[in-house]
């Protein structure tokens, strides 16, 4: 019904001599720019330009608190390399990156393979590994602090055991371990949840075929799951290195990049300077230096990708 | 029953401080250090609670964290479902090029812009209010995971559905509005989850750009329940904390299937 009406319409339209100017393919032209507009705007103001203007205010000693702002061209990178803050601040930040992503997929994947056999009660348990993730962040790093405290209960367990626990935030070696241990079990649920979805795309025939080879579970984890679940681990593996780098709130709330500058990552560093100091043309070269890590890093993971996915959608 | 012996002990440091942090809340001053410690409060009291509203203006700051929250989490959904579709479903000159724009906002942690973005903000007067909160991840960064997954899975929709729809007569909009969007639910949960997560989570810009206690969120009131020396009142934080965390936690519980299953079966699987 409605398409002969529809068809009547166009008929009685402009003269076939004269196409009309809006065609569908025009229409289509102006809709997609609409449709994009909010957030392409939205880019260019609040990324764009202020990745322009970090690099802009990068050649400039600006003082907040004396109001000046002159220029002094790589004046801060030369600073930022002879500062004695920044290899420790380097050193942290890998430290925590590298020692997160490790313990975050391996934990992940192997979560995820105790759930992926057909037991009961695997959606309580899923449920439950997963229920972290909702808990507000700084609520869950709050009772983790408590928990480490010299007298608090981790310590008191670890007494009850016979054993006598260290100060843990307040060692440069057990801070790092604890600042790391937080953020594994606050979002550790996210990757074992995308791990468990990835395995559960292998198909099972496989396995068999394996298991009637007389391959060990192990020679099966390694020679099918590992590479059938490449793409996922890939992806984890970004969004964990990327989100690693971002970590401020457990380490504010935690050690506040102590002792000493021993859990002082580059993002709770740049946020001394330009927030604390307000030194913001130093702050600018230091959140530079963060944008191409994290580049890089992508940039890394991104040509690992051929190596490691044999089998890409 | 091997497997459910390590899966239990695995689950303890995932549960167990969400226990900690609810039977700590209930416990007198005296008794949050007890040793032995103890699982259970020995003697409960609400008095924790009453300090929650007593020391700052709890309530306001949680309705703060959640009107930003619950706005963001639209404001997003709006903006990426619309660019979504766009990348995935109409061809416009350029759209290649926009899109790889775009997704440069993938590479910009909002952290690294923030000195700008806090100089911007100054400039308009608009430091010691809610827009940074709630205009940043709405537009900004935050906002392009949400529209890659949206893109992913609208790419999956299939060509015959939107040439139905033009032959009833449909424009663009009504295509997106009256057959694209209501296909997309699970997209838009899972988008809407971690928005909402990710907003509500926030820590670094409310303590750049808020300074008044009647502004601030809760993850920045929670910190400031402190005694004149700057210790933390345990029992106080942990009750605010427990406020924070159980809403949310009770929505999951209820609706854990959307939650687990939307993450992973949207876009995010690459």
């Amino acid at each position: 019904m409605t398409l002969l009406v529809r068809e009547r319409v166009e008929v009685a339209g402009p003269p076939p001599d004269r196409p009309p100017f809006w065609t569908m393919r025009r229409r289509d032209e102006l809709a997609g720019w609409l449709f994009v507009a909010p957030q392409l705007a939205g880019i260019i103001a609040f990324v764009l330009v202020p990745l322009g203007l970090v690099v802009w205010y990068s050649l400039h000693e600006w003082s907040v608190l004396a109001d000046t702002f002159d220029y002094v061209g790589l004046g801060n990178y030369s600073a930022l390399a002879d500062d004695p803050r920044l290899g420790p601040a380097l050193r942290a930040t890998g430290l925590f990156s590298l020692g997160l992503v490790v313990l975050n997929l391996s934990l992940a994947l192997f979560l995820a393979v105790l759930l992926n056999q057909k037991l009961r009660g695997t959606v309580v348990f899923r449920t439950l590994f997963f229920s972290p993730v909702v808990v507000t962040l700084v609520a869950w790093t709050i009772v983790w602090g408590f928990l480490l405290q010299d007298n608090g209960g981790i310590n008191g367990f670890l007494e009850l055991l016979g054993i006598d626990g260290p100060n843990w935030l307040r060692g440069d070696a057990t801070a790092m371990i604890s600042v790391i241990v937080v953020q594994l079990f606050k979002n550790v649920g996210l990757n074992m949840v995308l791990f468990l979805a990835a395995l559960q795309g292998v198909p099972a025939e496989l396995y068999e075929a394996a298991r009637i080879d007389g391959a060990s579970a192990w020679a099966r984890f390694r020679r099918i799951t590992v590479p059938l679940i490449s793409p996922t681990i890939l992806l984890t593996s970004i969004l964990t290195v990327v989100g690693s780098l971002q970590v401020f709130a457990q380490i504010a709330v935690l050690t506040q990049g102590g002792p000493g500058t021993s859990t002082t990552v580059l993002i709770y560093y740049l946020y001394q300077q330009a927030f604390q100091f307000h030194h913001f043309g130093y702050g600018a070269t230091i959140s530079l230096l963060l944008f191409v890590i994290v580049l890089a890093l992508t940039a890394l993971q991104w040509r690992m990708r051929r190596k490691l996915s044999f089998y890409e959608d | 029953m091997l497997v459910y012996g390590v899966l239990l002990v695995c689950l303890i440091p995932f549960v167990f401080p969400t226990w900690w942090m609810a039977t700590t809340s209930l416990k007198p001053v005296n008794e949050i250090f007890a040793f032995p410690p103890s699982l259970w409060p020995r003697s409960a009291t609400l008095d924790a609670y009453r300090q929650v509203f007593e020391l700052q203006p709890f309530g306001r700051q949680y309705v703060n964290s959640l009107y930003i929250a619950l706005l963001v989490t639209v404001g997003t959904l709006v903006v990426s479902s619309l660019a979504g579709y766009a990348f995935a479903r109409i061809r416009f000159r350029g759209s290649g090029l926009v899109f790889m724009v775009v997704l440069a906002g993938l590479l910009v942690p909002s952290e690294v812009t923030i000195i700008p973005l806090y100089r911007m903000f100054d400039g308009l007067g608009l430091v010691d209010t809610h827009w940074p909160l709630i205009l940043i991840p709405i537009l900004g960064a935050p906002s392009v995971l949400a529209t890659f997954i949206m893109r992913q899975f609208f790419i999956t929709l299939p060509k015959e559905l939107e040439e139905a729809g033009r032959v009833d007569g449909l424009g663009r909009l009504g295509l997106f509005w009256q057959v694209a969007l209501p296909l997309a639910r699970p997209a838009i949960g899972a988008v809407s989850i971690f928005t909402f997560l990710h907003s509500w989570n926030l820590y670094l810009e409310p303590i750049v750009f808020l300074s008044s206690k009647d502004k601030f969120t809760i993850p920045q009131a929670l910190t400031q329940y402190v005694d004149a020396y700057g210790g933390a009142l345990w029992n106080v934080q942990l009750a605010a904390a427990t406020l924070s965390a159980l809403p949310v936690l009770i929505v999951f519980v209820l609706a854990q299937r959307q939650f687990v299953e939307g993450l992973a079966q949207t876009g995010l699987k690459g």
